[in-house]
């Protein structure tokens, strides 16, 4: 299942699914968990509620954070007993946030990362090639004359970049 | 003060432990740079890699725990192992040295790396694959920006590539301990866990050449001195570094934040 979880819109965990949409991730506050991918499955047993989350960086410390959000979320809104588990396979990939969730990060000023090249790198090419061959569209005018000021950003997932029309440097959700 | 624990002597958990004690000590020695790197971006850069490495890290630690059977978590393997418990190659625990020889360093371990989380994605051991599945994407990157800087030094000036040349004769010598197998290896070869560390020596070698080459070097001469990380016979310096990250867990014991 290398894709993105298909979000229930009816069914009796619908409720849920709707509330996780509303678990910020804390890094990137634009987007939801729900949007972001990383909820897999949620699950109803006996003695409560499963919901399956994807780590999306190894070092990501905001993990636990995230955990723990999404449990007082579930709990406030009264779905009684839930525990978080953590899938790690197959690996958490760009491609599964959401078309909404793209536009959010658009909207938000970050730009959302292309498809996944698996073979980019390989070869390896050094200093001055452009990721992929393509140009990032500035999220604020719109402009492809845009140039990477830094590989990492303020968080593990973004990096740094400028536009050359408005001037305005933004940020560059990376695709992994 | 907190007693040491004797980690698992398996086959397995030797094999988990030297990949997760690699990203661990290394890890440790990137994340010196935190506050001191030459720009603001490196920096950054280089507390990014310092956090996938030390994420890697704690996964595998985690495993190991588990394969032993014996119930270690990740801080307590992390943190209350005895100096030759610890199983990375020498290369990574030597000091950080200057910015040149810690891109150089970066370059060559996270192209090992990526090669074997790429193998490691076929484990027969379902969550060493995971973790690996998730970590290559990581040291691709790792990778590729290592391996501008190695670029951008080498053929810069004539300070920089001078420096880079030095890194280059330090670090060369603590590579071929990488490729010599043993039991431990062997075994892992013949389970299914992972490939001898050898089989990745000609890919390895491949991408080091194609990236020495841009950087205008070229492989230093084999020498015959072997370093013994891997084996737990460490350098003088591995004491110095495992005393600064235990020093907290050892005088207060299951301390947390």
């Amino acid at each position: 299942m290398n894709q993105a979880a298909v979000v229930p819109t009816s069914g009796a965990l619908a409720p849920v699914w709707q509330v996780l949409g509303t678990v910020l991730d804390p890094e990137v506050p634009a987007l939801s968990v729900v949007d972001l991918g990383l909820v897999r499955e949620v699950l109803a047993h006996e003695d409560g509620l499963e919901i399956v989350l994807t780590p999306t960086y190894s070092g990501c410390p905001a993990t636990e954070l995230i955990e723990r959000n999404v449990l007082e979320a579930v709990a406030a809104a009264g779905f009684g007993p839930a525990r978080v588990t953590l899938r790690r396979a197959p690996a958490w990939s760009t491609d599964w946030i959401s078309a909404e969730g793209r536009q959010k990060l658009l909207d938000y000023g970050i730009a959302p990362p292309g498809p996944v090249d698996l073979n980019e790198g390989v070869p390896m090419h050094f200093v001055g090639r452009t990721p992929s061959g393509r140009r990032l569209a500035c999220p604020r005018c719109g402009s492809a004359q845009t140039e990477r000021l830094s590989a990492f950003g303020s968080t593990a997932c973004k990096a740094l970049y400028r536009c050359l029309s408005c001037r305005e440097p933004f940020e560059h959700f990376k695709p992994i | 003060m907190q007693a040491s624990i004797q980690p698992g002597r398996d086959a397995a958990t030797q094999y988990v432990l030297r990949l997760a004690d690699t990203c661990l000590i290394l890890g440790q020695r990137v994340a010196e740079w935190c506050g001191h790197a030459p720009i603001l971006e490196e920096d950054i850069a280089l507390t990014n890699m310092s956090l996938d490495l030390i994420g890697q890290s704690r996964a595998l630690l985690t495993h190991a725990g588990q394969i032993s059977g014996l119930g270690h978590d990740e801080d307590q393997l992390a943190f209350l192992r005895e100096e030759r418990d610890y199983l990375n190659p020498t290369l990574v625990e030597l000091p950080r040295g200057d910015f040149a020889f810690t891109v150089l360093r970066n370059a060559m371990v996270a192209t090992f790396l990526k090669l074997m989380w790429q193998r490691l994605s076929a484990s027969s051991d379902a969550e060493l694959a995971a973790i690996a599945g998730k970590a290559v994407k990581e040291a691709r990157y790792h990778q590729q920006h290592a391996a501008d800087w190695v670029v951008r030094l080498g053929d810069g000036t004539e300070e920089s590539a001078r420096r880079l040349r030095d890194a280059l004769a330090q670090l060369w010598r603590y590579t071929p301990e990488w490729f010599e197998d043993d039991a431990v290896d062997q075994a892992a070869a013949a389970s299914g866990l992972g490939p001898r560390w050898s089989e990745l020596q000609a890919d390895w070698r491949a991408d080091m050449d194609a990236l020495l080459a841009a950087a205008q070097l070229s492989a230093p001469a084999d020498s015959a001195y072997r370093s013994t990380g891997r084996r737990g016979v460490h350098s003088e310096h591995m004491g110095f570094i495992l005393a600064e990250m235990q020093h907290l867990q050892r005088a207060y014991p299951g301390g947390v934040w």
